[in-house]
């Protein structure tokens, strides 16, 4: 669907025509990222995150096809496989480099995309579908990036799988078998590093199908944006070419350059010393956390030092963790404010600034830090709040919030004018 | 109704620029940026390509010292070069006067046995083992083995006919048995590669 003054494709040469009628693929990409699209003509920087994301999603998928032709999976020389990319395959080191802050900056633009859906209310109908297929290629994007780490085989990498794995022992009855399930063994070895390699190879492209999906859905009712006011018509809406492809090209370029200083000047500065030396399972590193995208939830997971009832308190961090993430399944209609900008709502916008945005640092920072006080209560706060924020404030917030009086229209917000009727 | 036009920015042809010669501003800018995002593309692909060439491990192996004291006239060995079969023959008085007797304007691949060997160790043949037809390893190095019609390689695969300076004579291969770069560093131990 489109809105109904949306351009129409029109193939100029006699191929494009014998195209359209055999495989109109010309037609698709015209109505979904060419001239065919009608996009708002207010879309602040926040709405070029989705194709960033999208970008180095390919990124990733390029240098990891690269990286998969030089690697063994091999519990006995996948670490030296990757010494081996490192200083023998031509370029091998920046490819790997690529990767790995490819990682990072894939994470960067999610969370950044994330937020301006949490912020701009985009999760709100029409658009609950959109909020929640994303939220799946999130969890997608978490089990892949989580599978990467561990395929260098240093000690980050098994410990990190020893631990993650072991968050499944948490569950009553079934949690052993289902640990030794996922690893083919007791500890990671080489069963759980092909197993990892496999999965890490195929996800990418399971996420590239949702993410068709997410898009999908979202040419439905068509792109949010900073006013949260529907279309209303021709003059509240640009073609997404030349117009958006040209404001994401250009903003590409600026990710890149930052992607490209990563990568050359400092590129691990965002990893850890310890994932260069080979994976030992008989000494633990002293200090073990997992990249920077994955801290907020370990604070939350770590947060749990005390058992509650008959409940253990490894199981309600583990249980906590995955809440964090769950909750945004229900986000939709938690936040039941017919508003959806929160340039719109005054009290949402201080809970949002001054307390979802800090509570996710403060987690974030509790996260990479050693489990010892202050941070061991800090997370605890922070959780309570995080929690709290979703369960509670944003229900009680669209009953209680007066929300400020919206623009008529996209276009009133834009020039200051009233709508001019179109005729 | 208002038409999609209120939206569009005036084009650039709308816009008045000053012309040089027929040539606007705007044409130049366009052709500059091209350029340069041509340029950083190549730039982007070519180590994503490159890095399928032989990598510096591999490379280090690129050549190998063999010692060939052991190698008794009429008798050869194989040996392993950048993974492939070197076959390293010494060969008989007999076989090289074979080598010598052929006319070589009757040959596929004209050489003389002197092109193949070098000065003063013309009775040391030094060829891949790797047909030139498809790459199979002709037979006829191990002691046994088939020599074929020439008394000197066969190839198994699709019969082709090395003679005992490894040219071919007969059968499908286009051109002689390759001899590599190699260079006697003394009487007993031979530099290939």
């Amino acid at each position: 669907m489109s809105f109904p003054w949306a351009q129409q494709y029109k193939p100029t040469t006699e191929f494009g025509q014998w195209m359209d009628e055999k495989l109109p693929i010309g037609r698709l990409i015209y109505n979904s990222v060419g001239a065919g699209y009608p996009t708002p003509r207010n879309l602040n920087y926040m709405w070029n995150f989705g194709s960033l994301a999208g970008v180095f999603l390919v990124v990733q998928i390029v240098t990891g096809i690269i990286l998969a032709m030089h690697y063994a999976a091999n519990a006995a020389i996948a670490f030296d496989s990757v010494e081996h990319i490192m200083r023998d395959v031509n370029s091998g080191w920046m490819i790997r480099y690529a990767h790995a802050n490819g990682a990072s900056f894939f994470f960067i633009a999610i969370y950044l995309h994330i937020g301006r859906g949490l912020y701009y209310g985009s999760y709100k109908a029409p658009r609950e579908m959109i909020w929640l297929l994303g939220v799946v290629i999130y969890l997608l994007a978490m089990a892949t990036a989580f599978m990467g780490y561990v395929l260098p085989w240093g000690q980050m990498s098994f410990w990190g799988a020893k631990v993650i794995t072991g968050l499944f022992e948490a569950i009553p009855l079934v949690g052993k078998p289902i640990q030794e399930l996922l690893l083919g063994g007791f500890a990671p070895d080489n069963a759980a590093l092909n197993r990892f390699f496999s999965l890490h190879y195929l996800l990418p492209f399971v996420m590239a199908g949702v993410i068709i999906l997410h898009i999908w859905s979202l040419h439905i009712p068509g792109s949010n944006n900073p006013t949260g006011v529907n279309v209303k018509g021709p003059q509240d809406t640009v073609p997404f070419h030349p117009f958006y492809t040209a404001k994401d090209g250009w903003f590409l370029g600026l990710a890149l350059i930052f992607f490209t200083g990563m990568m050359f000047f400092m590129p691990n500065a965002l990893g850890h010393a310890d994932n260069y030396i080979p994976a030992n399972p008989l000494s633990t590193p002293a200090h073990i956390v997992p990249e920077w995208y994955f801290w907020p939830w370990y604070a939350i997971l770590r947060a749990f030092t005390f058992d509650f009832l008959f409940v253990p308190a490894k199981l309600l961090g583990v249980l906590a963790m995955f809440s964090a993430i769950l909750v945004w399944f229900f986000l939709p209609w938690l936040d039941k404010s017919p508003v959806r900008s929160g340039d719109y709502r005054p009290r949402f916008k201080k809970f949002f600034w001054f307390g979802l945005i800090p509570c996710i640092v403060i987690l974030g920072i509790c996260g990479g830090a050693p489990a010892e006080e202050p941070y061991v209560m800090l997370s605890q706060l922070a959780s309570a709040y995080y929690f709290a924020h979703f369960l509670i404030i944003l229900p009680l917030l669209s009953r209680i919030e007066k929300p400020e009086p919206l623009p008529n229209s996209i276009t009133e917000a834009v020039t200051g004018k009233p709508l001019e009727q179109a005729s | 109704m208002a038409s999609v036009d209120t939206a569009v920015e005036p084009s650039d042809s709308a816009v008045s620029e000053p012309e040089i010669g027929g040539v606007r501003r705007r044409d130049f800018i366009n052709i500059a940026a091209v350029s340069f995002g041509g340029v950083g593309v190549v730039a982007t692909v070519f180590p994503l390509v490159n890095q399928m060439n032989p990598s510096a491990d591999v490379l280090a192996l690129s050549s190998i010292e063999v010692d060939i004291s052991a190698i008794e006239e009429g008798q050869a060995i194989k040996t392993s070069w950048r993974k492939q079969p070197i076959f390293i023959r010494n060969l008989t008085a007999s076989e090289i006067e074979a080598a010598n007797d052929v006319d070589l304007s009757g040959l596929r691949d004209p050489e003389s046995l002197a092109d193949r060997t070098q000065p003063g160790k013309e009775n040391w043949l030094i060829t891949l083992g790797v047909c030139t037809h498809l790459g199979c390893v002709p037979l006829g190095a191990a002691q046994g083995e088939v020599k074929g019609e020439y008394d000197g390689y066969f190839c198994p695969c699709h019969g082709s006919h090395y003679d005992t300076a490894g040219r071919t004579r007969k059968g499908p291969a286009p051109t002689n048995l390759e001899v590599p770069e190699y260079s006697f560093l003394s009487d007993t131990v031979v530099k290939i590669g």
